[in-house]
């Protein structure tokens, strides 16, 4: 009988270990170009994420339009010329959070590496991106800012605003995921 | 040992966890990832105006558009007068987007003097995806005062006399990438006409395109067909005539430069669909160019900090 309550306890404790993941559909990503001419700052606060808290599998999700700009005459070049969401609508990464199983996350913020592949404008690329994790409560909050270089996923910006669009962008993550039960 | 009815249980929750461990394969459908969305269709054309005429297109909320337009005097005026280039017209104007489909405008042509004035709603938009719309629709209605010496001596200076008027349907399509068609069912009103035998409302058909040659190089044509027998007088002693224009769209960042040859010397509707002279076939034709550059007036409500 004792063998068959501790494993009950066991599979029942695997069980709700499967069913840890957290996920928002209102993470903030925002980048930021900078040159001498101008500086051009787009943000998006609908982008999905989520994170597999058994094997710290993270994945992004981001609609191109969805993507604000101070101008809208720059967000239609955007998604127009640059980015050209009517073929690539979305951009997205996925990727593993190093040793998720051995953090203990508290409310300071640990610093953690993501190791996947980011898709942008139809091509994917491998990405190492560093960030901090916090768990606030039933609540994981990732903050990130790496930079990105346009030509390496096929973006080509044309010789009359390549001043005024610099050749790193700025990319900054802001998500708060809820804990779901499924 | 494991007992029988233990192994059953490990069986039955090792069973209970494969569709679970088959999710885990996915985090992405976690996102509701796979479901369609809908894009609505953006740049269909580049700017406000196909050529002369308006185009669906409408300045965003809070953008404010400064146009202005030089149309040249006839290529065929011979080398004294450099083959029209010193006999210019200019129409200088602001269109102001209230909504991202609302938009109004001012403006003011040399030519006659003219003052106008209009307002400007898409209320169709083409999308697709999740939903699915063929077409975008705008409607324009213009005013135009005429503010020059009185030209008709043997008529009285009414006010409303120098008043004119446009009505504009505009349905557009963008197939694919690179080519987008205009039509415009147009009616302009005239409230003085020289004879009996003018029509004070005149129909008129347009059809235009504009078709991407490169990232940031367009071909345009514009053409409004008037319908038969509505305008019986001539100008200066010319017929009126069909107005076909045909030119390139420039893009460098916040301006668009168009250049054109047009048998129009106006650049609003009334002077396109009802006092067009130029002839095509003797070179009667006009070059000109439009410079249009936008400006941010009212930002967007996430960069108001």
């Amino acid at each position: 009988m004792k063998q068959f309550i501790f494993t009950f306890a066991l599979a029942v404790l695997s069980v709700a270990a499967f069913g840890q993941k957290y996920l928002t559909q209102s993470a903030t990503i925002r980048f930021f170009s900078s040159t001498p001419m101008e500086d051009i700052e787009a943000v998006n606060n609908q982008v999905s994420t989520a994170i597999n808290a058994e094997n710290g599998e993270m994945v992004f999700s981001m609609l191109m339009t969805a993507f604000t700009f101070e101008k809208a005459l720059m967000q239609e070049h955007f998604n127009e010329k640059y980015v050209e969401s009517p073929q690539f609508p979305k951009a997205k990464f996925k990727g593993s959070i190093a040793d998720f199983a051995k953090l203990n996350l508290s409310e300071s913020p640990t610093e953690v590496t993501v190791t996947g592949d980011m898709t942008i404008h139809g091509v994917t690329k491998p990405a190492t991106i560093r960030g901090t994790l916090a768990k606030k409560g039933d609540k994981i909050v990732a903050v990130s800012k790496f930079l990105i270089v346009p030509e390496d996923y096929g973006i080509k910006i044309p010789g009359a605003v390549r001043e005024n669009i610099a050749k790193e962008i700025e990319v900054t993550v802001n998500a708060t995921y809820d804990l779901i039960n499924k | 040992m494991i007992s029988s009815i233990n192994k059953l249980i490990i069986g039955m929750l090792l069973l209970g966890a494969m569709p679970l461990a088959a999710q885990d394969d996915d985090l992405f459908d976690l996102l509701g990832d796979d479901e369609p969305v809908t894009q609505y269709t953006i740049a269909t054309f580049k700017s406000t105006r196909l050529i002369s005429g308006h185009s669906v297109e409408t300045n965003s909320a809070g953008v404010l558009q400064f146009l202005i337009g030089h149309r040249f005097g006839r290529v065929n005026s011979g080398w004294r007068d450099l083959y029209g280039l010193d006999n210019a017209t200019i129409r200088m104007g602001f269109d102001y987007g209230i909504t991202d489909n609302l938009n109004v405008g001012i403006g003011r042509s040399s030519f006659q003097k003219t003052y106008d004035a209009m307002v400007k709603y898409r209320f169709l938009r083409q999308k697709s995806g999740a939903e699915n719309f063929p077409i975008t629709a705008t409607y324009v209605a213009s005013m135009f005062v005429r503010a020059d010496d009185w030209p008709h001596p043997d008529r009285t200076n009414y006010f409303s006399s120098r008043i004119n008027y446009h009505h504009g349907l505009l349905i557009a399509r963008k197939f694919g990438e690179s080519l987008s068609v205009q039509l415009m069912p147009s009616l302009v009103h005239r409230n003085l006409v020289k004879t009996e035998e003018d029509l004070n409302t005149v129909a008129s058909m347009g059809a235009g395109f504009s078709a991407r040659v490169s990232g940031s190089l367009r071909v345009n044509a514009e053409y409004h067909y008037l319908l038969p027998n509505q305008i019986a007088s001539t100008i200066g002693g010319e017929n009126v005539k069909n107005s076909l224009s045909l030119g390139v769209d420039l893009e460098t960042g916040g301006h668009v430069f168009q250049l054109h040859f047009t048998n129009s010397r106006g650049m609003t509707e009334q002077y396109l669909i009802s006092e067009t002279t130029g002839s095509w076939a003797d070179g009667g034709v006009h070059f000109g160019f439009n410079v249009s550059r936008v400006f941010t007036v009212k930002k967007p409500k996430a960069f108001k900090e």
